[in-house]
């Protein structure tokens, strides 16, 4: 009998809890808030697809390697007679191109602005600093654009032909011809300055987190504070800071009105970035939205869901490289 | 025990090292601290503390909870001042030189007077090769026989024979004892004079604990050792002299300081006698 017992292994037991009447409310209450948004983001890209589908259709790959855009139907519903074209090509290369100096720009200066609040600044500046931060997190992108437009286009044109003179050799930085102003180099110097205090106040919180054992072991083997930070704080903070970065980049990539004020926009792929020539395809949409005829409008919708797919993409492979490239630094 | 000790196994524990010689290769001539108060804001933590650990000796910091240790060891290596409003008078002085003086480099102070902490703490970014090195890094120290002296620490860590074979292993994965030794093989790789070990064995299992006894004992050889515990086995087991500490409901002061066997065997203070003998703390 005894040797019976102990041959046979006993099944797992099933482990069930029955959750409580309230319990169950609270989560349907916040099963419906975590939804809400997945529906408002599916239902935003069925409407742009639903509308834009007969451009689409038509233009096939062509919407999105085309570099050519041309409405035959005019608002008053005459027709020309060529027929019509919509290809966003450049505006998609544009709208990564100016994310892109956006970022190049804006993030180190976030990490530098991140580290000296947290661990150079003194209280008072600290506290002052933070506030000023938050404020041009809360500024509307218009007065960015104005400002951008009048103030720093002057100043950052000069610096656009500094970079060409010294550093045109590199074919980014080449110019065809020599047209400095409203260039997607001055676009996402404005863009930069706009998602500095984001990215800033996100790295900030990530660096805080540091566990204090480790930075206390960086001291006692005589570190630095700019060693400690190296060894210490950074590899932890990778991952975060990458976060928001990509939160900046999801901001500069669909910005609007500060691109349509500062940007001269001209359909054709430019890489030279500190020539006065590119677009977004946000700016796009609201420069063409106002005089669009009915099948205009339709190319605008999926130049939208274009945009969506877009932002989508470039989240998704920030994720994947956050994921791949954080080892054990937390 | 024959004579009229206290009959204690701690006592003769105690005896046993009582004739141990400081170690001859000890780098300096060891730290002293001299009237040494610290704060808190207002609140006084530690009053007039004056201890001297000569080179090559182990010291044991012994108390109740609360009474200071922690503060005091944290002021020899200026770690004290990370703390926001912490403050000290006194002095602490290594080879003689004052390390609160003006003009002093602090980072200097750190790579001569090594800390060891109570949680492990190894860089779960590096590896654990780069954990023992990380003090060069950090420190900025230009070394060529980098493999060698890695060797070296873990060996003096008593680490390298469980880890020669993974040394690209990220040091998080290690076990608890082997991760507080690697963290007592990174200080080793900075040469320090002293070592402050703060309740190092608090989050080991016996087995772990053992082990890093033995390292202080082979380490003692070389540097001087001031260790706080709350295991007074272990005060009893690995130090030269013990000192104890208290703080009843005022600041911090040290009862009662001396050669480890003379502390647990023949106290001078009534109170020293009570904490050793368990009757309190």
């Amino acid at each position: 009998m005894l040797e019976e017992k102990a041959s046979s292994t006993p099944k797992p037991r099933e482990i069930t809890t029955r959750p409580r009447v309230s319990d169950k409310i609270f989560r349907a209450v916040i099963f419906t808030g975590a939804l809400s948004s997945l529906v408002i983001l599916a239902a935003i890209a069925i409407f742009l697809g639903a509308r834009g589908f007969e451009i689409l259709a038509r233009e096939g790959l062509s919407f999105i390697t085309g570099y050519e855009w041309y409405s035959s139907i005019n608002a008053d519903g005459t027709s020309g007679d060529d027929p019509s074209v919509y290809g966003i090509g450049a505006m998609l290369i544009g709208t990564i191109v100016i994310a892109f100096i956006a970022i190049a720009i804006g993030v180190p200066i976030s990490i530098a602005a991140a580290l000296y609040l947290n661990f150079y600044a003194p209280n008072i500046i600290r506290g002052f600093l933070v506030g000023v931060i938050d404020l041009m997190a809360a500024f509307p992108s218009i007065l960015f654009g104005l400002w951008g437009f009048n103030i720093l286009m002057p100043s950052g044109e000069y610096w656009a032909k500094l970079l060409h003179k010294y550093l045109g050799w590199i074919p980014l930085f080449d110019v065809s011809t020599p047209f400095f102003s409203r260039s997607p180099f001055i676009a996402g110097l404005v863009l930069s300055i706009m998602i500095i205090p984001i990215v800033t106040s996100i790295a900030r919180e990530v660096f805080s987190q540091t566990p204090l054992d480790r930075i206390q072991a960086a001291y006692a083997l005589g570190a630095t504070k700019w060693t400690m930070i190296r060894a210490v704080v950074l590899p932890f903070g990778y991952s975060g800071v990458v976060g928001g970065a990509m939160l900046g980049l999801g901001r500069a990539m669909g910005e609007t009105v500060a691109v349509f004020t500062v940007l001269n926009i001209v359909f054709q792929a430019n890489f030279q970035i500190l020539l006065g020539a590119g677009g977004n395809v946000a700016s796009m949409i609201i420069l063409k939205f106002g005089e669009a005829s009915a099948e205009e409008i339709k190319a605008l919708m999926a130049a939208g869901l274009m945009l969506f797919l877009l932002t989508l993409i470039v989240n998704m492979l920030a994720d994947l490289l956050v994921s791949r490239t954080v080892k054990q630094g937390r | 025990m024959t004579d009229n000790v206290k009959p204690s196994s701690l006592a003769s524990v105690a005896a046993g090292n009582a004739n141990r010689a400081p170690g001859k290769n000890a780098l300096g001539t060891g730290l002293e601290a001299r009237k040494v108060h610290a704060w808190f804001g207002k609140n006084h933590v530690l009053s007039d503390i004056s201890l001297d650990f000569a080179a090559g000796t182990v010291t044991a910091l012994i108390g109740p909870s609360g009474c200071g240790k922690s503060t005091f060891i944290r002021t020899l290596n200026r770690m004290h001042e990370f703390i926001p409003t912490a403050a000290m008078a006194g002095e602490v002085l290594l080879d003689g030189k004052d390390i609160y003086a003006p003009g002093i480099d602090v980072t200097k102070i750190r790579l001569k007077i090594g800390m060891v902490f109570q949680k492990p703490n190894p860089f779960p970014s590096m590896t654990i090769g780069e954990n023992v090195l990380s003090g060069l890094r950090l420190a900025q120290l230009k070394r060529s026989d980098k493999d060698q002296l890695m060797e070296e620490c873990l060996v003096r860590a008593g680490l390298w024979n469980e880890v020669k074979d993974r040394l690209d292993a990220h040091g998080g994965s290690l076990s608890g004892g082997q991760q507080q030794r690697l963290c007592i093989a990174r200080s080793l790789a900075v040469n320090p004079q002293v070592l402050l070990m703060d309740e190092p064995c608090s989050a080991l299992d016996p087995g772990s604990t053992l082990r890093i006894e033995e390292t202080i004992r082979e380490l003692s050889e070389t540097m001087t050792i001031i260790i706080v515990t709350h295991n007074m086995q272990q005060a009893a087991r690995i130090s030269d002299y013990t000192a104890f500490f208290l703080a009843d409901g005022h600041p911090g002061v040290m009862v009662e300081t001396g050669p480890t066997s003379e502390i647990f065997s023949n106290p001078k203070d009534k109170r020293t006698e009570n904490y050793v003998t368990g009757r309190f703390g």
